[in-house]
């Protein structure tokens, strides 16, 4: 019943988006933009950059790309429009739908973000498989964060500021261990390295997840 | 709870753990140890911080979760408050650790993993202050900030109990460094240590209910003042006849 509802919403989120396209093409060409001004300041010949700066930075533009994204999540929608869906589906079925279309484009823009960034600024990974697990595991666990945060800071009448300043701290933890698994893909390290980072990784996940589902609710209702 | 915070016992206690850990603190042996040195004794001020702010901001969660299960303004303000303690022991924490770290570890900040987590935390808490401040119906404010405590404290488990375990720290007992059990062969440390937990937290609940009563006495005040005004309906520049009640009102307060 809830998978049924959830699958319904999902369809609609991307059906929207689809629909209107200038603000899936608006957030990719931040990211793109994003990318080569980081680029442009570093004024870099290709592959000079160190592997600890590269890696920060990409981490970095994909944290602000995230909050960018998933802010209008909640913010975007009209109040009268939202009455709506409360009154038709169940709250755990928007926050799961939200959660899920957010990863998804999350990991549309985590890939066209990687993409960019090797081409302008070399690459300098040698284990994708690690690296590419890390990126769908850190889209997840920063949609389904934010995806919370938004629906709390919507609530609010200087949404984007406290998008920021509420999201930022409970995100560090996760983007820490992202930004040390990440090294170690980068490095080429054994992936046994990263075997306890990433099992704490996707238990953040877990948790962020399990509290939004329960929380939800909650906010929906005030 | 009430009944409680209304009892004086706690704080009799609280005053003489207090006594007790300032006067045993600095005075008691310690063991000699090289470069900690008299330092040693800042375990018995720093260290109870940390108990103390994961304590009160647990009390806080806790009340969060009561408000949605049950909304009323009580829980809201002692969610509020317990945070507001939290907070102040955090900062205190911080500018004792750093002060410590000056002179043993060579500089007031050196990217400690703990040190980290601990700023970390505190910024969690300022957010959920400036998104109370920001929000302007009573009742919307005490029930997105307590969805807040919720979903922070959450996230806040794996910051200060998961990951200072998984890097090397500069602290005592991480990294390779001797740790508390290694420092205190005859258990003097202890003595002095457990104690100064229970009066620092005790000090900490003390100044959250003082806090309380405070923030309900200025409610009971608000309203007051609405109940003067709101009926009267007449222009302000006439002269208020509530001057009277007003009177006589602080006279009750007093």
């Amino acid at each position: 019943m809830l998978w049924k509802e959830v699958k319904l919403l999902f369809r609609k989120e991307v059906i929207l988006e689809w629909r209107q396209r200038n603000a899936l093409n608006g957030i990719i060409l931040y990211v793109v933009s994003a990318v080569f001004v980081c680029y442009l300041s570093f004024n870099l010949q290709r592959g000079s950059l160190k592997v600890v700066t590269w890696n920060a930075l990409f981490w970095i533009i994909m944290l602000f790309v995230a909050i960018n994204a998933i802010a209008k999540s909640f913010m975007q929608e009209r109040f009268g429009r939202q009455i709506y869906y409360y009154t038709i589906s169940s709250p755990q079925g928007i926050i799961l739908s939200k959660i899920l279309y957010n990863v998804l484009l999350m990991l549309l823009l985590a890939f066209t973000c990687l993409i960019v960034y090797a081409v302008v600024l070399g690459n300098p990974i040698q284990d994708w498989g690690l690296f590419v697990l890390n990126l769908l595991l850190a889209s997840a666990g920063f949609s389904t964060t934010l995806t919370m945060v938004s629906g709390i800071a919507s609530r609010t009448n200087n949404s984007s500021t406290l998008m920021a300043i509420l999201g930022f701290p409970v995100i560090i933890p996760m983007l820490l261990m992202v930004i040390r698994v990440s090294k170690n893909a980068i490095d080429g390290l054994d992936i046994s390295v990263s075997y306890d980072d990433l099992l704490v990784l996707g238990a953040i996940n877990i948790i962020v997840g399990t509290v939004s589902y329960i929380l939800f609710p909650y906010l929906w209702r005030s | 709870m009430n009944s409680l915070l209304k009892k004086s016992w706690w704080k009799i206690l609280a005053v003489a753990l207090m006594v007790y850990t300032i006067t045993a603190g600095l005075l008691f042996e310690v063991p000699r140890l090289a470069i900690l040195n008299e330092t040693i004794r800042v375990l018995y001020f720093h260290v109870p911080m940390w108990f103390g702010m994961i304590i009160l901001l647990t009390v806080s969660v806790v009340y969060s979760i009561k408000y949605l299960g049950k909304p009323s303004q009580k829980f809201d303000s002692y969610a509020l408050e317990f945070a507001n303690a939290g907070v102040v022991f955090g900062v205190l924490g911080l500018l004792s650790g750093a002060l410590w770290a000056n002179y043993t570890w060579g500089s007031p900040w050196s990217s400690d993993p703990k040190q980290n987590a601990a700023a970390i935390a505190m910024l969690i808490y300022f957010a959920y202050l400036i998104l109370r401040n920001s929000l302007e119906d009573e009742q919307q404010r005490a029930k997105i900030s307590a969805i807040y405590n919720i979903f922070a404290y959450a996230t806040l488990i794996p910051l200060l109990f998961i990951l200072p375990r998984m890097t090397d720290s500069l602290h005592p007992g991480n990294g390779g460094n001797p740790g508390f059990n290694a420092y205190d062969l005859d258990s003097k440390l202890r003595l002095v240590f457990y104690p100064a937990v229970i009066g620092w937290t005790l000090m900490g609940v003390w100044l959250t209910s003082q806090r309380i009563r405070l923030r309900a006495i200025n409610q009971k005040l608000d309203e007051r003042s609405e109940e003067q005004y709101v009926p009267t309906g007449q222009h302000a520049d006439e002269p208020r006849p509530a001057n009277n009640e007003q009177s006589a009102y602080s006279r009750s307060v007093k």
